[in-house]
């Protein structure tokens, strides 16, 4: 990390004790935030209209049937979830009040706060919540049969309590019900017809802090303050509105000129942070990414019998300098992995695993000992090298791979190709060596990575899951004792023996753990007060003149 | 097909009397015409679409960032995407028959809406654009051709080159850059001001204006070139024809016989570049679209391709193949205008 001013702020030791804290007290008194920090002497400031960026114009405004980011950044402000997790990853009271799991992990039994409204007037119960897991989250929601795999019932005894039934206890699904994972939906708005093609979807009703107004599809969307909603004085801002900008060095122009005060992730071209820093106008911000987490990663086709041999996957993971990758390609915003769950996680982030730091020479060693020499031509082996067309980044990041191995023997041709071609070529066909790929690990490993090296999770032709053709019966218990184990130290030390294997095994090498950035005017206060940051609801956010 | 008529000058006027008469049939014949091609590119484009890997579901998936089977076959299936391609394309058919452009998966709306909601700003930007720069490109021919081999050619060539030769998004990116974050007197980029509530027609007409200045400007820069280097190469060949030196022995002055025998004469090409251009600022328009921010047809198509959102790709490439033939029409109609030897028919 480069600029230690912008550097996450933590809350003590991160301890992945999720759920069993119950609390009763206002949201409101439970956001920190940086009150204490910069910003002491100001007080919170009612009105105004927040403008900020999107991009590319979100294909639906409610995260529930579709999860692409810009989707979450606009539901997140109209829809809530039952809780909110903070930065010690612990639940906090949205449309719950209080929560209590049950010894066996079996029943989670929710107290649903009193008074809220939806934005058509009408009350929200449990109703809601219960038809909102069982009839649209499980069946619709992307990820939903999976994180919600063990929940069986959603049973209501009276309108304000909610009780989640599970076959099996599910820390996973506990760690899944912010707003932006799970939003709870109206039933009598989503009862009849298609829910995937409700017109709310585009026209959210919720009971969030900002009510939809107007989508021009390709402009912008504007959401106005909702009077009615549960904390009192809350929202802050009477307006927001979310404008479309595609390109990148646009959006830094509308920065600079003031007319959207806010973007992010990494809303500008790499080479133009420095320069954002450096502008007191503006704080450069690397937090409100730790509930997804970010992650750079090559993963490895072990059908290739090459790639097959432990040793030349270590080789390969030696002849990368990522302190230089992080430096040339990432402009510094990120820094060398030592595992695949990365820093932002805390402790159940192993301290010591395996580790692979950049030695060529070793490399070669490696190589020549696996039985590939350097042939006449100065090459040991042939590969080819896919990069996930989600970013330039990956590219630069491919041709400094590319480069890496050259130098060890190893010659690497690069292969580029639109994002449906790209999922169809290394998770249905399989057809690839290495892939440069981006993940997101979730602060809950079992959502984020288990997919990754659970040998039943790799299923061709379905994207982002084990491609790699890895099964190792070890790496499956551990992977699973670790799926329904509610003691948070056991539960932590099953992740520790699961990167203690990852790092042995190697079907993946992590190369960085990246900051993803979000540039907020000064004008601008508290939008990190939670690690949801910019997919956060807004509603302590507030303008000073 | 408009055709040159082999006669001379003399005939001229009697060749404009038989377009008169023949217009209902030149259109009757053009629009049964069309029918076989737009066929033509709904079964084209569809067959080459779906030849691309992937589907709209896989997109989905990607972007969900996981790969449940179970959810991408219930997907596939309610949406028809697990049948065979003939069974879609008689469905696409049928559908298209009954004029509806169906439902875009991706988007959650009806085609229709969508292209509706976009094909306002693009025209704009469009007609503007093409204004501008032919405006532009006639003058600046013209001049040049005038005063051709002096500084004043050398310099509008020079300035022709130039706007030929930059990227057009770099050129957007620098007006911004100078005009809205140095200057501050244009906005960077939008449709019109949003943080505005309610204004009135006027005051949303002016802010329109106002936004719709730099993204024309970059635009037409280009086309403005090709109409410049076309216009002063046209209007020199036409200077050196005979009847050009008829005009001036029968005594006109130099004006008159610039802008009535040799401008009007010169435009005649412009007019062809003008209607296969129209054509493809549909497609230029998409660079501009994405550095101005501008809520057009380009983008949406854009980004259909790489969501491979089929209906919504195919009701695009429908839309803009129908304005083309359209566009084409006029162009005939055109050339007869300017120069009566031409008949449409």
């Amino acid at each position: 990390m480069t600029s230690d001013s912008s550097f996450p702020l933590r809350f003590g030791p991160v301890s992945r004790r999720t759920f069993l804290g119950a609390s009763g007290a206002a949201a409101a008194t439970l956001l920190i935030g940086r009150s204490g920090q910069a910003f002491a002497a100001e007080t919170p400031q009612k009105g105004g209209t927040l403008t900020m960026a999107i991009w590319p114009d979100p294909t639906a405004l409610v995260c529930a049937f579709t999860t692409s980011d810009q989707v979450l950044l606009a539901s997140s402000k109209m829809t809530e979830g039952l809780v909110a997790y903070g930065y010690d990853f612990k639940p906090q009271p949205r449309l719950a009040t209080a929560w209590q799991l049950s010894p066996d992990g079996l029943t989670a039994t929710f107290t649903l706060r009193q008074g809220v409204k939806w934005h058509d007037g009408k009350d929200f119960t449990s109703a809601d919540v219960a038809f909102s897991f069982m009839q649209l989250l499980k069946p619709n929601h992307p990820r939903g049969r999976g994180t919600f795999a063990n929940l069986t019932a959603v049973d209501t005894p009276d309108d304000h309590t909610a009780i989640l039934r599970f076959s099996k206890p599910s820390p996973m699904a506990m760690n899944a019900l912010s707003a932006f994972e799970s939003p709870i939906l109206p039933k009598h708005v989503y009862e009849q017809g298609d829910p995937l093609r409700n017109p709310a979807n585009n026209a959210p009703i919720g009971t969030g802090p900002f009510k939809f107004v107007e989508w021009n599809r390709g402009s912008h969307i504007t959401l106005e303050r909702f009077d009615g909603y549960w904390a009192k004085e809350k929202p802050l801002l009477d307006r927001i509105v979310m404008r479309v900008i595609n390109d990148a060095s646009s959006r830094a122009a509308a920065l600079e000129t003031g007319e959207i005060l806010l973007a992010g992730p990494n809303p500008v071209p790499y080479s133009e942070l420095a320069r954002f820093r450096s502008n007191a106008k503006f704080d450069v911000e690397t937090r409100g990414e730790e509930l997804l987490q970010h992650a750079q990663a090559i993963q490895v086709n072990l059908r290739n019998p090459a790639l097959a041999k432990l040793e030349v996957r270590q080789a390969i993971l030696q002849a990368v300098n990522r302190e230089n990758l992080a430096r040339a390609v990432w402009y510094q915003s990120g820094k060398p992995a030592t595992s695949p769950i990365p820093y932002q996680a805390g402790d159940i982030r192993l301290a010591n695993p395996p580790a692979y730091p950049f030695d060529p020479k070793k490399s070669e060693a490696l190589l020549d000992a696996a039985g590939f020499p350097r042939g006449a031509d100065k090459t040991r082996l042939k590969l080819r090298l896919d990069w996930v067309p989600l970013g330039e980044a990956n590219l630069r990041a491919a041709e400094f791979i590319k480069q890496s191995l050259q130098r060890v023997g190893i010659e690497v041709s690069i292969r580029s190709s639109d994002l449906p071609t790209y999922l169809k070529a290394i998770y249905t066909d399989y057809d690839y060596d290495l892939n440069v790929f981006l993940y997101a690990p979730i602060f809950d490993p079992s959502m984020g990575l288990q997919r990754f090296y659970w040998s039943k999770a790799a299923k061709a032709g379905s994207p982002f899951v084990n491609a790699s053709g890895y099964a190792s019966p070890e790496m499956d218990k551990v992977l699973e004792a670790a799926g329904t184990e509610i003691d948070p130290d056991k539960r932590k030390a099953l992740f520790h023996e699961f990167q203690k294997l990852a790092m042995t095994d190697l079907p993946i090498l992590p190369l960085l753990d990246l900051d993803y950035t979000c540039i907020i005017n000064k004008r601008v206060h508290d939008v990190m007060a939670m690690p949801e940051g910019i997919r956060g609801s807004f509603a302590d956010v507030w303008l000073s003149a | 097909m408009a055709r040159v008529e082999t006669a001379g000058p003399g005939t001229a006027r009697a060749g404009r009397g038989r377009t008169g008469g023949g217009l209902a049939g030149f259109l009757i014949r053009r629009i049964l015409q069309a029918i076989p091609v737009i066929l033509g590119i709904i079964l084209f484009s569809f067959i080459i679409l779906h030849l691309a890997p992937g589907d709209a579901i896989d997109v989905m998936a990607g972007e969900a960032g996981t790969g449940d089977a179970a959810y991408m076959a219930q997907l596939r299936e309610k949406y028809g995407l697990d049948q065979p391609l003939y069974v879609q394309l008689a469905r696409y058919g049928v559908q298209i028959a009954q004029l509806d452009l169906g439902y875009s998966i991706r988007n959650n709306a009806p085609v229709r809406d969508l292209i509706l909601q976009r094909v306002g700003p693009t025209l704009l930007l469009m007609s503007v654009s093409i204004v501008l720069s032919v405006a532009m490109g006639v003058l600046f021919g013209a001049l040049a051709a005038v005063r051709r081999n002096t500084l004043l050619d050398d310099l509008i060539s020079l300035v022709a080159l130039l706007a030929y030769a930059m990227p057009i998004f770099w050129i957007g990116l620098m007006f911004i850059i100078l005009f809205s974050v140095t200057l501050g007197i244009l906005p960077s980029g939008g449709f019109y001001d949003v943080t505005q509530q309610n204004p009135g027609l006027l005051v949303r007409s002016l802010d329109v204006a106002h936004h719709l200045v730099l993204p024309a400007l970059t635009l037409s820069l280009f086309y403005f070139a090709i109409y410049t280097r076309l216009m002063r190469a046209s209007m020199l060949e036409v200077m050196s024809l005979d009847y050009v030196r008829t005009a001036r022995a029968k005594g006109l002055g130099g004006a008159k016989v610039t802008v009535r025998h040799v401008v009007r004469n010169a435009l005649l090409p412009i007019v062809t570049m003008l209607g296969m251009q129209t054509a493809s600022l549909l497609g230029g328009a998409v660079v501009v679209e994405t550095v101005f921010n501008w809520p057009g047809l380009g983008r949406l198509t854009y980004d259909a391709v790489f969501q491979r959102d089929y209906s919504l790709l195919i009701g695009i490439l429908l839309m803009s193949s129908i304005l083309v033939i359209i566009i084409n029409i006029l162009v005939d109609l055109t050339y007869s205008w300017l120069d009566p030897r031409i008949v449409a028919r």
